[in-house]
Parts: C-alpha cells; sequence; structure tokens
C-alpha cells in the first residue's frame, strides 16, 4: 500500500514506523485528497482523532494528525502533516462527520483554521475568549482577564 | 423562519433550515441545561423545535473543562497519573489503565503477568460499575426510579473493593506506569468471588424491572436509532456502535493487559435504537462476570511492578494507544521530547465524540425522547469537557 502512494506522490510522502506504529508524514499539498483516498482505497473508515502539536521554534510551527482505523484490516495509521502559523488546512467533514467536533477543538485549542468547515467555532472555551491554550507560547497560569471580568465580574477565574 | 440558502445547498451547520417543517408555525428554540438533572451533568442542548417535534439541536460543551492536556505538559508523567481519573471519573479506573500501558508502551516495558490480571479484575469491574451508574440514572430519567436504587446499592460493593484495594472509592488512582502498587489485600481473591454471586441475580433483577416493562419498551424501542453506517462516519465507539450491530471490541481486536487470555462474547444489537443500547450493556455486565471470574481463577503469581526507572524520562517519539472503556474507545497519544514531562498529551474521548450522534439520533423525535437519548449515549461530562 505504502509503495503505491510513494510512486505515486514520489518525496512527499514518507512512511515511518515507530514501536510498531505506522505513520505517513505528508506535505500539506496531499491533503485531503490523500485522506480521501485512504477512505475510499484503504478502508480506512474510521477517523479516530485529529489533534496538532505546537514546536515553536520551527518554520512550520504545527503538526497536525489524523489517527485512522480500519474496521476490514484491524489496523491503524497515522497521517501527519506540518503547517506554519497563520496557515488554514482543508477540512475533512466531508469524508468523516467525526471531524466536525475534532477539528473545531484544534482550532480551539491552536487557532488552526480548517477551509471548509461547516461551523468553524470554539468548542470547549466560550466565544470571545482570546487565545489559544495549547499553544507553547500561552503559559498555565494565564487568562484572558478581560473576559473574565466582563462576564463573571470578578478580577480572576483563578 | 430561516429560508434556505439561495443556491439551494444545504447549509450543514444549520441543519433545521433545509427541514420541511412539522406544522405550520413559528419554530421555538429552547435551551435544556446546563443546569438540567437529565443532562447527567453540565450540558446545554439548544433545541429547535416545531411544536414538541425536534428540528434540530446544537450542543454547548465546556462548562467542565479545565484544561487536562495542558495541565499534562506541565507534569511529569508519574504526577500526571491521577489527573486522568478525574475524566471519566464514574470509570477512572478504566482512564489509569489507557494512560499507564501508553506511558509503558512509549518507555518500552510491560506488565508482569499478575499485575496485569489485577488490572483486568478491576476495569472489569469498574465497567460494571459504570454500566450500573448508566442504568439507574438512564432510567430515572425515563421515569423509573426503582432501578436507580437497586444499581446503587449494588455498586456500592464494587466500590468497597476498591476501597479496600487502593483507598479510594471513585478517583482510585489504581495503577502505576510499569504495573500496580499494591499488592492485592488478604480476602481479595474471596471478595471478588463473593461479589461475583451477589451481583448475578441482581442483574437479573435490573431486567426483571425493565426488560419487558410495557412503560420501558414505549420509551426505548425505536428511539434515537442510528445506523451502522452513521455510527462508523460520526465515530461513535463502545456499547452504541455494537447496538448498531458492529461487533467491534478493542479487547478482542487489539488485546491489550491480559484480556487475549480470556473467553467472552461480544454482544451486538440489531436495530441501533435505545432499547438494543440497553439490551447490549446488559449482556456486557454479565460477559464481564465471566471475564473476572475467569481472572481471579486464574491469577498468577509473581512481582506486581516492572523494572521502571525512578525518574520516567522515556526516549523522543510518540505514540497512541487506547483501550475500550466502558463508553467506546479511550485513547492516548503522547508526544515525548526525551523530558520527565510529556511534550503533547492528546486524549480521544469516547464521550466527546458519542455526543455529536446526539444531532441524528434525535431529530424528529418528541422533546422527552432528548432526554431518554442523552442517556443511552451515557456521557461523562468530565471526559467530554476534559
Amino acid at each position: 500500500m505504502v509503495d503505491k502512494y510513494r510512486s505515486q506522490y514520489g518525496s512527499a510522502l514518507e512512511a515511518l514506523t515507530y514501536l510498531g506504529q505506522n505513520y505517513l508524514s505528508v506535505d500539506r499539498s496531499l491533503i485531503p485528497d490523500l485522506l480521501r483516498l485512504l477512505r475510499d482505497g484503504e478502508q480506512f473508515d474510521y477517523c479516530v482523532d485529529i489533534t496538532a502539536v505546537h514546536y515553536p521554534n520551527r518554520e512550520n510551527q504545527f503538526d497536525v494528525i489524523w489517527i485512522l482505523y480500519s474496521f476490514s484490516r484491524n489496523e491503524r495509521m497515522r497521517v501527519k502533516t506540518q503547517i506554519a502559523d497563520g496557515a488554514s488546512i482543508p477540512s475533512c467533514v466531508s469524508i468523516w462527520a467525526t471531524a466536525n467536533w475534532l477539528e473545531r477543538e484544534v482550532y480551539d485549542m491552536f487557532g488552526i483554521r480548517f477551509e471548509g468547515h461547516p461551523d468553524l467555532k470554539r468548542i470547549l472555551l466560550p466565544d470571545g475568549w482570546k487565545g489559544h491554550p495549547l499553544r507553547k507560547d500561552y503559559g498555565i497560569l494565564q487568562q484572558d482577564k478581560e473576559w473574565v471580568q466582563i462576564n463573571l465580574g470578578i478580577e480572576s477565574g483563578q | 423562519m430561516n429560508a434556505p440558502a439561495k443556491d439551494g445547498t444545504q447549509d450543514v451547520s444549520k441543519p433545521w433550515q433545509s427541514e420541511k417543517p412539522y406544522l405550520d408555525s413559528n419554530e421555538l428554540i429552547i435551551n435544556m441545561g446546563p443546569q438540567h438533572p437529565a443532562t447527567h451533568g453540565v450540558l446545554r442542548v439548544i433545541l429547535k423545535l416545531d411544536g414538541e417535534r425536534v428540528l434540530g439541536t446544537e450542543c454547548v460543551i465546556g462548562y467542565l473543562h479545565r484544561g487536562v492536556e495542558k495541565i499534562a505538559e506541565n507534569r511529569t508523567y508519574a504526577m500526571f497519573n491521577p489527573y486522568v481519573d478525574r475524566m471519566d471519573y464514574v470509570a477512572a479506573v478504566s482512564n489509569g489503565l489507557g494512560y499507564c500501558e501508553a506511558v509503558e508502551k512509549l518507555l518500552n516495558v510491560e506488565a508482569p503477568p499478575r499485575a496485569k490480571y489485577i488490572r483486568v479484575i478491576l476495569t472489569e469491574l469498574n465497567r460494571i460499575a459504570s454500566h450500573q451508574l448508566w442504568l439507574g440514572t438512564h432510567a430515572l430519567d425515563i421515569g423509573a426510579m426503582t432501578p436507580l436504587f437497586y444499581t446503587f446499592r449494588d455498586r456500592e460493593e464494587i466500590l468497597k473493593i476498591f476501597e479496600r484495594y487502593c483507598g479510594a472509592r471513585l478517583t482510585a488512582h489504581a495503577f502505576r506506569i510499569g504495573g500496580c502498587q499494591y499488592e492485592t489485600y488478604a480476602g481479595f481473591e474471596k471478595d471478588v468471588k463473593n461479589f461475583l454471586t451477589f451481583v448475578a441475580p441482581k442483574i437479573d433483577e435490573y431486567e426483571a424491572l425493565l426488560t419487558t416493562n410495557r412503560i420501558w419498551l414505549e420509551r426505548t424501542k425505536n428511539v434515537g436509532v442510528i445506523s451502522a453506517a452513521d455510527a462508523i462516519a460520526l465515530g461513535v465507539t463502545g456499547p452504541v456502535l455494537r447496538a448498531s450491530g458492529v461487533k467491534w471490541d478493542l479487547r478482542k481486536a487489539q488485546p491489550y493487559a491480559a484480556y487475549s487470555d480470556f473467553d467472552f462474547e461480544i454482544p451486538v444489537g440489531t436495530r441501533g435504537d435505545t432499547y438494543d443500547r440497553y439490551l447490549v450493556r446488559m449482556a456486557e455486565m454479565r460477559q464481564s462476570l465471566g471475564i473476572i471470574e475467569q481472572a481471579v481463577n486464574a491469577i498468577p503469581e509473581g512481582p506486581i511492578m516492572a523494572k521502571v526507572p525512578k525518574v520516567i524520562k522515556p526516549p523522543v517519539g510518540e505514540i497512541y494507544h487506547s483501550i475500550e472503556a466502558p463508553k467506546g474507545e479511550l485513547g492516548y497519544f503522547i508526544v515525548s521530547d526525551g523530558s520527565t514531562q510529556p511534550y503533547r498529551l492528546r486524549v480521544r474521548p469516547p464521550s466527546f465524540v458519542n455526543l455529536q450522534a446526539l444531532d441524528i439520533m434525535v431529530r424528529g423525535l418528541l422533546v422527552a425522547d432528548v432526554v431518554a437519548v442523552i442517556g443511552t449515549i451515557d456521557i461523562v461530562l468530565g471526559e467530554v469537557d476534559r
């Protein structure tokens, strides 16, 4: 399977294994076509999770990760791509409906925008909140003081 | 009333806009929650109604958000262990199992066989406790009050075992990275066996109250139906997926701990309605009893802790490990940068993902059925919001 895609996409795709778990490190331009191919061609019909990791010292600051599972193959696969701060990435809600809330959470926590998402807004934090807490430059005690004062009427939420 | 988009395309974010109104009247938007006894915590559901009929819903969550993933980045691996108990606090032992196994994989160590058996026994006891709590509250939501008292009475016996084993009842912190901290207490096996003979007839008792009860059937049959295809597309797992006819359980598909040693069945449903989900969970409790019995009779001797360094510093890398929690697939994705703290720790919560199916399940039903469907998904808001 991996060989087939490697010949198709060349250096834009790299297949790796760590501790027995397979993942594809791919160029951003392959998203979402590759994800659609994995679902339709390789039966990865279940999108387990979508998440991101922030590396502030890198040029492309974010890793976006899709964790996929195939019922018929009983196999897991991770797809990983890198994007820059402020860049957006195509949404895959049309591929897996479950991506809706998962992408909203990534947006909420990292500020990564998903193009074509039907309703991209915060999910866990309140709508008017400033900042994206899972970025590395967001301190653990940091909060949107202004929001807390206006909406809760107290000096600090901690 | 909102008109459909001009170009005829459906605005997916506002599903009710494309629905034909059931009654020729204005739609009504009402808030259910966040302070509502049937939402099992602080869940707010915005209901778009046409008379009594539900046209669409929107869940507003996050009221219980504590930033568990951010906390993880600021704690060492061992320090974070008690925090995971606070996510799905009615199945804390399962959370701990998933976390400890994920870190063990990252460290490339394996818990000794005895520890694995202790883990299986406690986790399955916890599954029964979680299902009992679900049954009691779900039945109460629908109007049957007696099952609540029965299930809470019997769940107490499980919590007593937890308390004797590790000193805590709910947020047990029962396992450690590399195995278990505590050896079983004298009389542990006897307690567990007594519990098995005690609880088996009690499950029959719950069933006698509900399974053929006419009101229960009316309120649950063909309510909140979700097809297997929809369930898979929405990433729904656990009993909800199995009730739709997908025979998939991580304990069988990708066995962890010592599950490959035991014989058990995966109960499945056919219709994917609230009644089937009830039957699946009842059957799962009985299967768990079987697993516990096999485990407690074959529990091996030996150490309960693997050789784990005093300071846990996994090598640079990443791991995804998931287990079959009572509510579905609970996954941990951990990125290590070689330091004592996780660089990134992501929890894949089953309740959060399953809750997304609420909208598709309640559309077209009556307001009273929304309560039944929220109950049948079996969410814990501590895990939804983290």
